[in-house]
């Protein structure tokens, strides 16, 4: 607002088209986005705060939460070792079908999450390519924690691995060979060196996927069976209250999930802001 | 480390994908076009697509509108506007179907004022679809068509404003020519996104064959019912679709940036 917007004649002669464009903008997303975010609390506290607090307390809501969280945080570990090889291979090692593997990355962001948890059905199910193998091992994946672990780590593949690509990229090896010339080895340079250069990206990198493994839904409704009780997380309990015409204790699950993805997602974005 | 990293693509990706694929095409293409041709298969397939073109069509005059004023106007509340443009990325898909049927549904206020007074059903029906896939997508156009505006040189446009053109005209002949190609990319991306979204409708839209129900919901339901043939071939045709669009936009914007660069 210092600086006048008046820069440019056509700016200057378009005053009323110029607020009523900025006029409609604002207007569509109230609509389409403020509103329902305002519905959503009204709708938790439309029988007051004691009701929000009795659903949000509940056992079984509290176990599904526990178990989203105990999903999230297997998840996270996973991609944070293996996204750092594979973002480490992609950006260091050049070999033939580098470009090919670079793409593939990021196919999960295309694919819709209900063909994600019917792949992994087709595959561990009761009737599952590998069903005898784990029948013999006595392994239970599809329908228990196993299988909404791999359907989780398959849609939030991306995130680690593209957040540390560009780091490691930007990242000067000179560092490495300097450790190295100075007789450290080659896990000593690793763990000196590399790891503390590259932690922003684990950083942005580790919360965008717990904050993605939090929300997802399609994937794991199909590979857990969506039995209730057993294996419920925080989006499957949201999924069968609506079905129960549990409401209040619907609209506040909801709530507290989309709140805590929210403080996840813009805490990293004003960090990262913060830095630039 | 490189076969361990390589090994980790191949079994978490490479692996499912053919075994979709291979399921699909079990019976040959002719056996997936039977099952693609089911009245109720065709029509989540023809549901998907028409509600994905008007969201799409919406996406982009509202995403052009959008990027245009946040980056040529100066207002009160603007960088509250871009920060809110990318909530939609945050929040998880489930969550947004609960919050369009909150405010929509039968048991609101608004849905049944609107249902009663102007006979339009939102929850259950193809809006509530489009409304929750244009909260989803939203800041697809605007994004990318934001990026490219800030970088065009405003010396072209002030020519044309000192040799006596419209603003209107500047923008149709100067601006746009320029933002075709970005908009377009965003407004494909927003569709391949569209077509697998599951979360939102399955709340928003309910599950009524041959009325509600979109390709990712009715794959759903024939894996509940464990009709294998029918869920793998609507897989097989969304996959093919998704990363289809996806390579289009991706040929588009390398194109653009060759031309550019």
């Amino acid at each position: 607002m210092s600086k006048p917007a008046i820069a440019s004649p056509q700016l200057r002669q378009g005053s009323w088209p110029r607020r009523g464009l900025i006029g409609i903008v604002l207007v569509y997303v109230a609509f389409l986005i403020l509103a329902p975010m305002a519905g959503l609390i009204a709708g938790a506290f439309q029988h007051g705060p004691s009701a929000v607090i009795a659903a949000l307390t509940d056992p079984n809501l509290l176990a599904a939460f526990g178990r989203t969280l105990s999903i999230a945080v297997i998840v996270v570990v996973v991609h944070t070792i293996f996204g750092t090889a594979v973002a480490w291979v992609l950006v260091r090692h050049r070999f033939r079908g580098r470009d090919l593997i670079n793409g593939l990355i990021d196919l999960p962001f295309a694919m819709s999450p209900v063909v994600v948890g019917y792949m992994l059905l087709l595959l561990f199910g009761r009737r599952g390519l590998l069903a005898p193998v784990l029948q013999a091992l006595d392994i239970q994946v599809a329908f228990a924690l196993p299988g909404m672990i791999l359907a989780t780590l398959f849609v939030t593949m991306p995130f680690m691995i593209r957040e540390l690509m560009p780091v490691l990229e930007a990242f000067d090896m000179e560092q490495e060979h300097a450790a190295a010339t100075l007789g450290a080895s080659g896990w000593q340079t690793f763990w000196r060196i590399t790891v503390p250069a590259l932690r922003w990206g684990f950083v942005y990198g580790i919360v965008l996927t717990f904050a993605r493994a939090l929300g997802e839904f399609g994937a794991v409704l199909i590979i857990g069976g969506g039995v209730e009780g057993g294996t419920d997380t925080a989006t499957l309990y949201i999924y069968h209250a609506l079905e129960e015409r549990q409401y209040v204790a619907a609209y506040s699950t909801a709530l507290v999930l989309g709140i805590l993805s929210l403080a996840l997602v813009l805490g990293t974005d004003l960090l990262r802001k913060k830095r630039k | 480390m490189r076969g361990l990293a390589l090994s980790y693509v191949l079994l978490m990706l490479v692996i499912p994908l053919i075994v979709i694929a291979q399921d699909g095409l079990r019976e040959g293409v002719e056996g997936m076009w039977r099952a693609v041709s089911q009245p109720v298969a065709s029509s989540a397939l023809g549901l998907t697509v028409w509600t994905g073109a008007v969201m799409a069509l919406i996406n982009g005059v509202m995403g052009l509108l959008t990027a245009h004023v946040l980056v040529r106007y100066t207002f009160p509340g603007k960088a509250l506007l871009n920060a809110i443009i990318d909530l939609p990325l945050a929040i998880p898909t489930l969550v947004t179907g609960v919050m369009l049927v909150v405010l929509y549904g039968p048991q609101a206020a608004l849905g049944s004022w609107l249902d009663k007074t102007l006979d339009l059903r939102i929850i259950f029906a193809p809006p509530g679809i489009i409304l929750a896939l244009l909260f989803i997508t939203y800041p697809f156009v605007v994004r990318t068509v934001q990026s490219v505006l800030l970088s065009l040189e405003r010396e072209q446009e002030e020519v044309a404003a000192t040799l006596g053109a419209s603003s209107w005209t500047i923008f149709r002949r100067v601006i746009f020519p320029e933002l075709a190609m970005p908009l377009f990319s965003g407004m494909l991306l927003s569709f391949a996104r569209a077509v697998g979204e599951f979360g939102a409708i399955v709340i928003v839209a309910g599950n009524i064959p041959l009325r509600t129900q979109t390709a990712a919901v009715y794959v759903f339901g024939e894996v509940e019912s464990e009709n294998r043939m029918a869920a793998s071939a609507i897989s097989v045709v969304m996959l093919a679709l998704a990363f289809g669009l996806v390579f289009l936009v991706d040929q588009l914007q390398k194109r653009t940036r060759r031309r550019a660069g």
